[in-house]
C-alpha cells in the first residue's frame, strides 16, 4: 500500500483516482485494443539483440507522455530479422503497418507523423502475412 | 378500524387484529395448534410453525396463518375451503406421521391437543408412513420430557425464555430433528431448570410431564406400618374440582379432605396450617429486618423477599447467587409442614420419624424437586417423602373409583390442619406478602388491623408495589409473579436501586393457582382468574384471618417452639441457600 | 517513474486459490523479479475470472492471452516465452472443445463473447486488496456524487428508475424496498448485506466479495445515505475465509482513507461497516431467519410482516440486500438508470451471473444480460454439453429451483419465465443435466438438500419435505407405487402453499416439475421397476446372457440367495425377485456372460417362476 493519505473531499477522492489511474492503465486499455493505437514490437532474440527493448520503453514512456491512448505489446519474431527491430502499428480502423530498422529516433518519428497524423514514414515492410 | 369479510360474513376490528381473533369475533373458530395465549398477562405464543390455522386471503399466493396475520381493510378470507381443509388435514397427518402412536399409555391423553384435533378433523388414515424422529428420554426429579412427542410448538420455549427468563428449553438440531431440549445435550436436571412446571401446563401433547409418584403413595397407604400423613395446598382445593367437571373456581376443600380419607391417608392435614407458620416466622424476620434497618444497623440488608416458593428459589441460586443473603431464610410451607410433623406431630401421637411418610398435595412440580434436598431430610430421611400435583391427585381419586361429587364436605383433622385466612391467600399472587402484613402490622404496632383485606396488593399485574402504612411507617412492597418480573425486580436489588422493604415473589404467573401442577387452563387465562376469586373467597369466610391468631400456631410455640425465631424454631423452620454451579447460566456467569 | 509495460493477472478466487494459484503467484512474481523484470511486469493477484472449471488462470495484459490449469512449475515457462520473447505458451491456451484449436486471447473464448460483466466488472482486473486499484475503476465516485449531489430521494428514484431487483432470489425490487426502509422512522437503522449464500455450486456472492469488495462497501454506503442508517453490517457465512479477509482489508483501508467512518467525503453522512458471521445454515439466506442469526438466536426465519424494513435488526428498521445487487449500485449511479434499464427484459433489467455447473463443458461463473435464452447459455457460453451427450434438463435457482427442458431452451430468462415455466431465478444457480441422469434421482438429489437445511420451525417443510424425499426415495428403490405418485403431487403443492418461508415454499419445486415434465420416467420406475439412464441401483438387474453363458453352475453355487437356476451346460437365469444384487454371480462368472442393466427380460423370468 502507499502511504495512507485521508480522502476528505470528493475532490481529493478524484484526485486519488488521477495518481493511482497509472496503475490500471493498462488493463483498462486491455479491454478494448480495437480503439486504440496498437504497436507491437517484435521481441524474439533477433529483437533484443537490436535494441527492440529500448524502442519499447522508449513507446511506453513516450506515448503516455504525449498522452496518446496507446497499447504497447510485445510479440515474437515476425519474420523481419533483416530489418529489426520492427515494429507494428495498427491505427483505430486501419491496416496494421510493420515498420523496420525502428531506433528512438525512428519511434519518435513514427509517433509524430503516423500516429498522430496518419502520415506514413520511411522504412515500412511490405506486408506479407495476416497475423490474427 | 378495518372491515374485512370472513365467510361471507363482514368483520370490523381494530387494525393490528390478526384474522384469528377478527374470526372469534364473529363466531368462527378456526383450529390452531402451536399458537397459546393468556391474554389477561400479555402472554402469547405464535411462532407460525404449526400451520394448522391457515385460510386463504383473496389475491395472495401462500395460505396464510391466520394467528399471526394482520387484518387488512378489504381482505376476503376463506376458512374451510377444499384448498384450505386439504392443507389442513395434509400438514395435521404430516404432524401426527412424526408423532408416537401410544396414546393409550400417554400421560396427557384425554388432554392432548393433537389428539383434540385429530379427533376434529376426523383422522382415520395416515398415508404418510417413514421415519420419526427420536430424542432421548430425560427424567428430571419433577419434569419427564418425552420428546419424540415434540410437534415444535415452542410454547415450553416461550414460557421458559420470555415469561421465566430462565432459558432451559428451547429450540435445537435443524430440520427433521428439530426439537425443544436444553442446549448442548444437558439433562434438565443439569440445565438451569427451576422446576416451576410452565412448559408442563401448556404443553399441548405428552412431550412434557409431571414425574408421578401416585404409586409410591399407594404403597405407603397398603403398608400396615406406616403412618401416612397428607398435607393440602391453598391452590389446590381452588383447582381440583375442574378435573371432575366443575366449574373453574368451585372450592372443593370438603370433599377433596373426604377424598384424602377415602384414599386411606391417616392424616388429612392443610399446608394452610404451616403457611400460618410461615408467616410468624418470615413476618418476626421481616420486623426484625426493617426495625434494624431503622436503627442504623449496616448488616442489614433490605428488601427482603419471600422463599416459600421453590420454583423462584432454584432460579435465585441459579441466577442471583451474590444475592443469597436476601431473601428470608424462612423454609417453604410445605417443608415447614414436613418438619413439624415428623417432630412435633410424631412425637405427639407416638410414631418413630421413620414409620411416618409425610404426602403433600401441590399445585407445583417444583416441589417435587423441593423435598427431595438435602438439607430437608434427618439422617437421609426427608421431612416430606412425597409431592403430587393436583393432576395427580386427581386422576388417583378416579383410578380408585370414588365419587368425588358426591362425597360429602369433610373438616381437616386436628392440630395440624387448623388455618386461618392468611394461610389460604398463600395461593394467590400477593397473598403472601398480604398475610405477612396482616401479622406484622398488628405485631409492630400493637394495634389491632381492622381493614383486614389489603386490596391494592391484589390483582394480575406481573409486577406490582404498594405502599403500606404501618401507623406512620411507610412500608414498600413489590409483588412479582412469573419469573421474568421476578428478575426484573432482582436486577434493581442488584444494583442497588430497588425502592423496596419487602418483595413478594411467586414464580407461576397468577401465584400457584396458575401452577404447574395445576389442572391444564388451556390458556383461558379467565380459569385463572376464577381461582383468584376462590381463594380469597375462602379466605372471607374463615373466621380468623391473621396467622398470629391461630390457636394451634399459639399452641405450637407454647408447647414446642417458643418463640417465633427462637433457636428450636430456626433449626426446623429455616434453611440456607445454595448457588447453583451447574448449567449455562453459571457457564456464562464466571 | 515505472511504467509496467506488461500486467500478469493471477486469479486468487477460492477455486483457483484451491489448485495453489498463490504458488503460481509467487513463482512468477520471483521469476520476473530474478530475470530483473520487475520494474517491466507487474504480477497482480485478482478476484475470480469465472472460468473455474480451468483453473487456475493467468491473463496476461494487454494482449489479453489467457492461460488455463496453470501450475506453479510453469512460471519460469511463462516468463522465459511469454514475457521476453513475446510468444504464447500454446500449451496453456485455452482449447475450444467444438474446434480443438488453442484460443489465443480471452476475446475470442466463447465462454466471454456473450457475457455482459456489470456485477464482475472488477473481478479478475484488480487487485482487491489495494483500494488504490478499485480507486483506479472508479471506487467511491458514485457514493461521492450522490452525497454531493443527490438527495436520498433522488437516489432512491435513480435505482427505482433503474429496474434493479434483488438477486438473492425473491426478485424484490432493490429501489422499493430503499424506499420503504427510509421512510420509517427510527433512532437507528441498519443496512445488511446478505452474504450467506447457501445454494450449492453458486458462489457468485463469495467471488464479488473476493474480487471486488469496495463496490459492495461502496454500496452500503449508498443504501445508508438512503435509508438513513450510519451502520453496515455483513452477515457472512464463516466458511467463506478468503472472503471474510478480503472484506476485512477493504473495510480497514476504506476506513484509513476515511471513505468510511465520520463524515465521509467532508460530508454529515457517517457510516461504518462492521461484519457478523453465520454458521453457514442455508435457510439463513432468508433475510429474517439472517436478522435472527446476526442477533445470536436460531436462525429460523419468522412471519413477514413485520418486514426487515420495519423491524430488523435488533427490532430496528433494516435493509437486506444481497452482495451481487448490492454490486449493481455504484455502476447504476455513475452510468445512470437509463444506462442499466436498456439491458434486459421488460421487467427483469440489467443482467445476472450464473453459476454453471453439471454436465456442461464450461464450467464456471458468467454474467448475462436479462433475457438470453437457455440455449445461448448452454451451449455458446457453457460451450456445449460434455462429451457430446444429448442435453436433458436444467435445473435453474439452486436447490429449490425446478427442471426445464428441451422446450424451454429458447425463452429469455428473466425472473417471470423462469418462475412460469415452473422454475425460479433463485441465487443464480445452473446445473446442467444430460441423458445420463434420472431424474427421479435429481428431484430425490434436491429434497436431500432441503431436508437437511430445512431449519425445522413450520410443520409442512419440516416433516412434508422429509416424507417427500422418503417417497421418492421408495420410488427409485423400485418400491413405488401410482399412488405415492399422487401423493407427491399432492405434499409438494401443500408444503409449497403452507410454508412459513421462501425455503418451504419452493423445495418441492424439483419434484414438481419434475412430475411435470419427465413424467413418463416417474412412471418407468414405478411400473417397469426401469431406471432408463441406470442411475438407480435398486433398479439394476444381474441379467445372465444366453448367448454366453455355458451352464458351469459357478455362479448358481456362488449366490447367496438361491435366486440363479439352470442346470449343467444350460443357459442360468437370474430370478429378480430373489436376487439381492450382491454381484457375487457376476464376480465369479469366468465367461463375461453375466452383466448389470437396467432392463431384464421379463417373459423369461415369468415362464421361469
Amino acid at each position: 500500500m502507499n502511504q495512507m493519505t485521508g480522502i476528505k473531499t470528493l475532490a481529493d477522492l478524484k484526485k486519488k483516482q488521477e495518481e493511482v489511474r497509472a496503475r490500471i492503465n493498462l488493463r483498462d486499455k486491455a479491454e478494448n485494443p480495437e480503439s486504440l493505437v496498437q504497436v507491437k514490437v517484435a521481441m524474439a532474440t533477433c529483437g533484443i539483440a537490436s535494441g527492440a527493448k529500448e524502442v519499447m520503453e522508449f513507446f511506453v514512456e513516450e506515448l503516455d507522455k504525449r498522452s496518446i491512448d496507446a497499447v504497447v505489446t510485445q510479440t515474437g519474431c515476425m519474420g523481419y530479422c533483416f530489418a529489426e527491430p520492427t515494429v507494428e502499428i495498427t491505427l483505430p480502423g486501419r491496416e496494421p503497418v510493420v515498420f523496420g530498422y525502428v531506433n528512438p529516433a525512428k519511434a519518435d518519428e513514427i509517433i509524430e507523423c503516423y500516429i498522430k497524423d496518419g502520415e506514413l514514414v520511411d522504412g515500412i515492410i511490405p506486408q506479407n502475412y495476416d497475423t490474427i | 378500524m378495518i372491515t374485512l369479510t370472513i365467510d361471507k360474513k363482514k368483520v370490523e376490528v381494530e387494525k393490528g387484529t390478526t384474522i384469528l381473533k377478527a374470526a372469534r369475533k364473529v363466531g368462527i373458530e378456526i383450529p390452531t395448534l402451536c399458537h397459546f395465549e393468556l391474554c389477561d398477562m400479555g402472554i402469547e405464543n405464535k411462532p407460525g410453525g404449526c400451520r394448522i390455522c391457515v385460510v386463504e386471503v383473496e389475491g395472495r399466493r401462500n395460505l396464510a396463518p391466520s394467528c399471526m396475520t394482520q387484518a387488512e381493510e378489504g381482505m376476503v378470507i376463506k376458512t374451510h375451503n377444499i384448498r384450505v381443509l386439504n392443507a389442513r388435514t395434509t400438514v395435521l397427518k404430516l404432524i401426527i406421521s412424526d408423532h408416537p402412536f401410544d396414546c393409550l399409555v400417554c400421560a396427557k391423553s384425554g388432554q392432548c391437543e393433537l389428539q383434540h384435533l385429530a379427533t376434529q378433523f376426523g383422522i382415520r388414515s395416515l398415508p404418510y408412513e417413514g421415519e420419526q424422529s427420536h430424542y432421548r428420554k430425560d427424567t428430571s426429579p419433577s419434569i419427564i420430557r418425552d420428546v419424540d412427542k415434540c410437534i415444535m410448538c415452542r410454547r415450553c420455549e416461550m414460557m421458559c425464555n420470555e415469561v421465566q427468563t430462565v432459558g432451559a428449553l428451547s429450540a435445537v438440531n435443524r430440520g427433521f430433528m428439530s426439537v425443544v431440549a436444553p442446549a448442548f445435550e444437558m439433562n434438565l436436571e443439569d440445565s438451569p431448570c427451576t422446576y416451576c412446571g410452565q412448559c408442563v401446563s401448556v404443553c399441548p401433547t405428552g412431550a412434557l410431564t409431571e414425574v408421578d409418584h401416585t404409586n409410591d403413595i399407594i404403597r405407603a397407604l397398603t403398608d400396615p406400618t406406616k403412618t401416612v400423613v397428607v398435607q393440602t395446598a391453598p391452590a389446590v382445593r381452588a383447582a381440583l374440582g375442574e378435573e371432575f367437571g366443575l366449574e373453574p373456581g368451585t372450592l372443593v376443600t370438603g370433599k377433596m379432605v373426604a377424598a384424602l380419607r377415602e384414599l386411606g391417608f391417616d392424616y388429612v392435614f392443610d399446608t394452610d396450617f404451616s403457611a400460618d407458620l410461615t408467616i410468624m416466622e418470615e413476618g418476626t424476620e421481616l420486623l426484625q429486618r426493617i426495625r434494624g434497618h431503622l436503627a442504623g444497623d449496616p448488616d442489614v440488608r433490605l428488601p427482603i423477599l419471600t422463599s416459600c416458593c421453590p420454583g423462584w428459589v432454584n432460579f435465585f441460586e441459579h441466577n442471583f447467587p451474590d444475592l443469597l443473603d436476601v431473601p428470608s431464610t424462612a423454609k417453604s410451607p410445605q417443608q415447614m409442614f414436613g418438619a413439624i410433623a415428623k417432630s412435633y406431630f410424631a412425637d405427639k401421637i407416638g410414631v418413630k420419624r421413620k414409620e411416618m411418610i409425610v404426602v403433600s398435595i401441590m399445585p407445583c412440580l417444583a416441589k417435587k424437586y423441593e423435598c427431595q434436598r438435602d438439607e430437608f431430610k434427618v439422617d437421609g430421611n426427608p421431612d416430606v417423602d412425597f409431592s403430587i400435583s393436583t393432576r395427580e391427585l386427581a386422576a388417583f381419586i378416579k383410578k380408585a373409583n370414588i365419587d368425588f361429587l358426591n362425597l360429602p364436605e369433610e373438616d381437616f383433622d386436628d392440630p395440624l390442619g387448623e388455618s386461618t385466612g392468611a394461610g389460604v391467600i398463600f395461593g394467590n399472587t400477593g397473598g403472601v406478602i398480604e398475610a405477612a402484613c396482616r401479622t406484622a402490622y398488628e405485631l409492630h404496632t400493637g394495634k389491632k388491623l381492622e381493614r383486614v383485606a389489603f386490596t391494592e396488593l391484589r390483582g394480575m399485574e406481573g409486577i406490582r408495589s404498594a405502599t403500606v402504612d404501618f401507623d406512620g411507617l411507610p412500608l414498600n412492597i413489590g409483588i412479582a409473579h412469573g419469573l421474568g418480573n421476578a428478575r426484573k425486580l432482582l436486577d434493581d436489588v442488584r444494583s442497588g436501586q430497588s425502592v423496596y422493604h419487602a418483595i413478594e415473589i411467586m414464580a407461576c404467573p397468577g401465584g400457584c393457582i396458575g401452577g404447574g401442577g395445576q389442572p391444564y387452563h388451556h390458556g383461558n387465562s379467565e380459569i385463572l382468574s376464577r381461582r383468584a376469586a376462590a381463594i380469597y373467597s375462602e379466605d372471607e369466610r374463615k373466621s380468623i384471618r391473621k396467622s398470629h391468631e391461630n390457636p394451634s400456631i399459639i399452641r405450637l410455640y407454647e408447647e414446642y417452639l417458643g418463640e417465633p425465631g427462637s433457636h428450636k424454631a430456626h433449626s426446623l423452620l429455616h434453611t440456607e441457600y445454595f448457588p447453583k454451579t451447574n448449567g449455562v447460566t453459571v457457564h456464562l456467569q464466571s | 517513474m515505472s511504467q509496467y509495460k506488461m500486467h500478469v493477472l493471477v486469479c486468487a478466487g477460492t477455486g483457483c486459490h484451491s489448485s495453489e494459484s498463490n504458488l503460481v503467484y509467487e513463482m512468477l512474481r520471483d521469476e520476473v523479479e530474478r530475470k530483473g523484470l520487475g520494474r517491466e511486469v507487474q504480477i497482480i493477484s485478482t478476484g475470480c475470472f469465472g472460468f473455474c472449471e480451468k483453473g487456475p488462470i493467468v491473463k496476461i495484459l494487454p494482449d489479453n492471452t489467457f492461460y488455463t490449469q496453470v501450475k506453479p512449475s510453469d512460471a519460469r515457462e511463462i516468463v522465459d516465452e511469454h514475457v521476453i520473447k513475446g510468444r504464447s505458451v500454446h500449451r496453456l491456451l485455452y482449447t475450444d472443445p467444438e474446434t480443438m484449436e488453442h484460443v489465443l486471447d480471452s476475446k475470442h473464448m466463447g465462454f466471454y463473447k456473450k457475457q455482459l460483466r456489470i456485477a464482475l466488472r472488477n473481478c479478475g482486473t484488480i487487485d482487491p486488496e489495494n483500494i488504490d486499484e478499485s480507486i483506479a475503476r472508479n471506487a467511491y465516485q458514485a457514493l461521492g456524487r450522490v452525497l454531493t449531489e443527490y438527495s436520498p430521494q433522488d437516489t432512491i428514484e435513480i435505482i427505482k428508475r433503474s429496474g434493479l431487483r434483488g438477486r438473492g432470489g425473491a426478485g424484490f425490487p432493490t429501489g422499493l424496498k430503499w424506499e420503504i426502509a427510509g421512510r420509517n422512522e427510527a433512532d437507528q437503522k441498519y443496512v445488511v448485506c446478505n452474504a450467506d449464500e447457501g445454494d450449492p455450486g453458486a458462489f457468485m456472492d463469495r467471488s464479488i466479495l473476493e474480487g471486488d469488495p469496495h463496490s459492495v462497501l461502496e454500496a452500503m454506503a449508498i443504501c445508508g445515505y438512503c435509508i438513513g442508517a450510519t451502520k453496515g453490517l455483513v452477515y457472512i457465512r464463516a466458511e467463506y475465509p478468503l472472503a471474510i479477509r478480503r472484506l476485512k482489508t477493504a473495510i480497514a483501508q476504506a476506513r484509513d482513507y476515511g471513505l468510511l467512518g465520520e463524515n465521509i467525503l467532508g460530508t454529515s453522512f457517517s457510516f461504518d461497516v462492521s461484519m457478523k458471521y453465520g454458521a453457514g445454515a442455508f435457510v439463513c439466506g432468508e433475510e429474517t431467519a439472517l436478522i435472527h442469526s446476526m442477533e445470536g438466536k436460531r436462525g429460523e426465519p419468522s412471519n413477514k410482516p413485520p418486514f426487515p424494513a420495519q423491524s430488523g435488526y435488533l427490532g430496528k428498521p433494516t435493509n437486506v440486500n444481497n452482495v451481487e445487487t448490492l454490486a449493481n449500485v455504484p455502476v447504476i449511479i455513475l452510468k445512470g438508470a437509463d444506462w442499466f434499464s436498456a439491458i434486459g427484459t421488460e421487467k427483469s433489467k440489467g443482467t445476472k451471473v450464473f453459476a454453471l455447473a453439471g454436465k456442461i463443458n464450461n464450467v464456471g461463473l458468467i454474467e448475462v444480460p436479462m433475457g438470453i435464452t437457455l440455449r445461448e447459455i448452454i451451449y455458446e457460453i457453457g460451450g456445449g454439453i460434455k462429451n457430446g451427450k444429448k442435453f436433458k434438463a436444467v435445473q435453474t435457482g439452486g436447490p429449490s429451483g425446478g427442471c426445464l427442458t428441451e422446450e424451454h431452451l429458447d425463452t429469455p430468462i428473466d425472473y417471470e419465465s423462469l418462475t412460469a415455466a415452473g422454475s425460479m431465478m433463485g441465487s443464480g444457480g445452473m446445473i446442467v443435466l444430460d441423458e445420463d441422469d434420472c431424474m427421479v434421482s435429481v428431484a430425490k438429489f434436491f429434497l436431500g438438500f432441503t431436508v437437511e437445511e430445512s431449519c425445522g420451525k413450520c410443520a409442512p417443510c419440516r416433516i412434508g419435505n422429509k416424507r417427500l424425499h422418503e417417497t421418492l426415495t421408495k420410488i427409485t428403490e423400485g418400491k413405488g407405487t401410482q399412488e405415492d405418485i399422487e401423493k407427491l403431487r399432492n405434499l409438494g403443492s401443500v408444503i409449497k402453499d403452507t410454508s412459513l418461508c421462501g425455503l418451504g415454499q419452493t423445495s418441492p419445486n424439483p419434484v414438481l416439475s419434475t412430475l411435470d415434465n419427465f413424467m413418463d420416467e416417474y412412471l418407468e420406475h414405478v411400473h417397469e421397476k426401469k431406471c432408463r439412464s441406470g442411475q438407480c441401483r435398486s433398479l439394476l438387474y444381474y441379467v445372465i446372457s444366453a448367448d454366453d453363458c455355458i451352464g458351469c453352475m459357478a455362479c448358481k453355487r456362488v449366490c447367496p440367495t438361491h435366486a440363479i437356476s439352470g442346470e449343467k451346460k444350460e443357459v442360468h437365469v437370474i430370478n429378480q425377485e430373489i436376487c439381492i444384487k450382491c454381484g457375487a454371480c457376476m464376480e465369479k462368472c469366468q465367461f463375461d456372460a453375466i452383466s448389470l442393466l437396467n432392463d431384464y427380460p421379463r417373459v423369461a423370468v415369468a415362464i421361469n417362476n
